[in-house]
């Protein structure tokens, strides 16, 4: 659909391409956009009349439903003519169909586990697993630079398909975080080999 | 659905005091074309006058989109919106007056594109 209307040489313009970064608060999203972004995380709070389309349940009194989503993305140029933007998810559950926007298009996403506090992240994954057709990979992200729980056990206890990749990074230090938007995306590619019918995005 | 976004955006710290940003748009919510937030926007071929008669909103975007910007940077960068970003620059496309770039997603039945990705990764000096 954005292609239509392109000029005979669609090879000058530069192309965007978008990979997610999910998980619940706290466990280094921003962190790893900031670590490999070329400029710094912007959040913004522009988001906030699209917010408003979709919610329709805002609790009868007492809490603000429309203050900041906290919505960090980044930007790395991986060729003068492709740009890769990585955008963190908004932890709120409420605001799930933002989700939907930001997954629409992208190569896949990265769902960040912190497995100190492996509940922030169930509903993520459950996301990507049952609502999203989008590749994603589970990264249980190395706060202390150790992994203080086996891989099996962290797969045992998010319950994560065995298709699923599952690995370790440490959000804070760029080559780490570059290694896991390679996996993701050879991830993407391995899943496109499978099925080059377009199955894999159904978001089209 | 457009006057339930309104009303909403009342409550809010809007962009402006006196406008409603979904008032710039007519009250629509959505333009004709698929923006995502990477979309890349730009300006084939910058016209001074054409600038002027531009409404602020759209002016901005205009400007800004004069050296390739995202939909989601112009958003942040100019605080308008995405919805209405959306919408005012599916209107200058329409006009002919800035060009939506394809993103990644257009291509995604072409693996060079995944492939190029990866290589850009792998040689990102980290």
């Amino acid at each position: 659909m954005d292609s239509s209307g392109s000029p005979s040489d669609p090879g000058q313009l530069t192309i965007s391409a978008k990979i997610v970064v999910a998980g619940g608060f706290g466990v280094g999203k921003t962190t790893l956009v900031g670590s490999v972004s070329e400029i710094p995380p912007i959040n913004t709070e522009a988001w906030m009349t699209e917010a408003s389309e979709g919610v329709d349940d805002l609790p009868p009194n007492g809490t603000k439903t429309t203050t900041t989503v906290a919505m960090d993305f980044g930007r790395i140029s991986l060729y003068p003519d492709l740009m890769l933007y990585l955008f963190g998810t908004p932890g709120q559950p409420r605001f799930w169909f933002l989700w939907d926007d930001l997954s629409r298009g992208a190569l896949g996403a990265i769902v960040l586990v912190d497995t100190s506090r492996l509940d922030q992240s169930f509903a993520a994954i459950n996301y990507f697993e049952n609502d999203s057709e989008l590749p994603f990979v589970v990264a249980v992200n190395l706060f202390d630079g150790e992994l203080t729980h086996d891989l099996d056990e962290v797969r045992d206890a998010l319950a994560l398909r065995p298709e699923i990749p599952l690995i370790t990074c440490d959000a804070r230090r760029p080559a780490s975080a570059v290694t896991a938007l390679q996996e993701l995306v050879s991830y993407t590619l391995s899943l496109a080999e499978v099925s080059d019918s377009g199955r894999v995005r159904a978001h089209a | 659905m457009s006057q339930d976004a309104g009303r909403g955006q009342a409550v809010k710290k809007p962009r402006s005091k006196r406008i409603r940003p979904y008032t710039l748009t007519g009250g629509r919510t959505r333009g004709r074309h698929q923006l995502l937030v990477e979309t890349l926007i730009s300006v084939p071929r910058y016209d001074p006058a054409l600038s002027d008669k531009l409404m602020p909103e759209s002016k901005a975007l205009y400007e800004h989109a004069r050296s390739q910007a995202s939909i989601a940077e112009l958003s942040s960068l100019l605080s308008i919106p995405l919805g209405v970003v959306r919408v005012l620059v599916s209107d200058l496309a329409a006009q002919g007056a800035i060009f939506i770039h394809p993103t990644a997603h257009a291509y995604h039945h072409d693996r060079h594109v995944l492939e190029r990705i990866l290589n850009g990764l792998k040689r990102l000096p980290v």
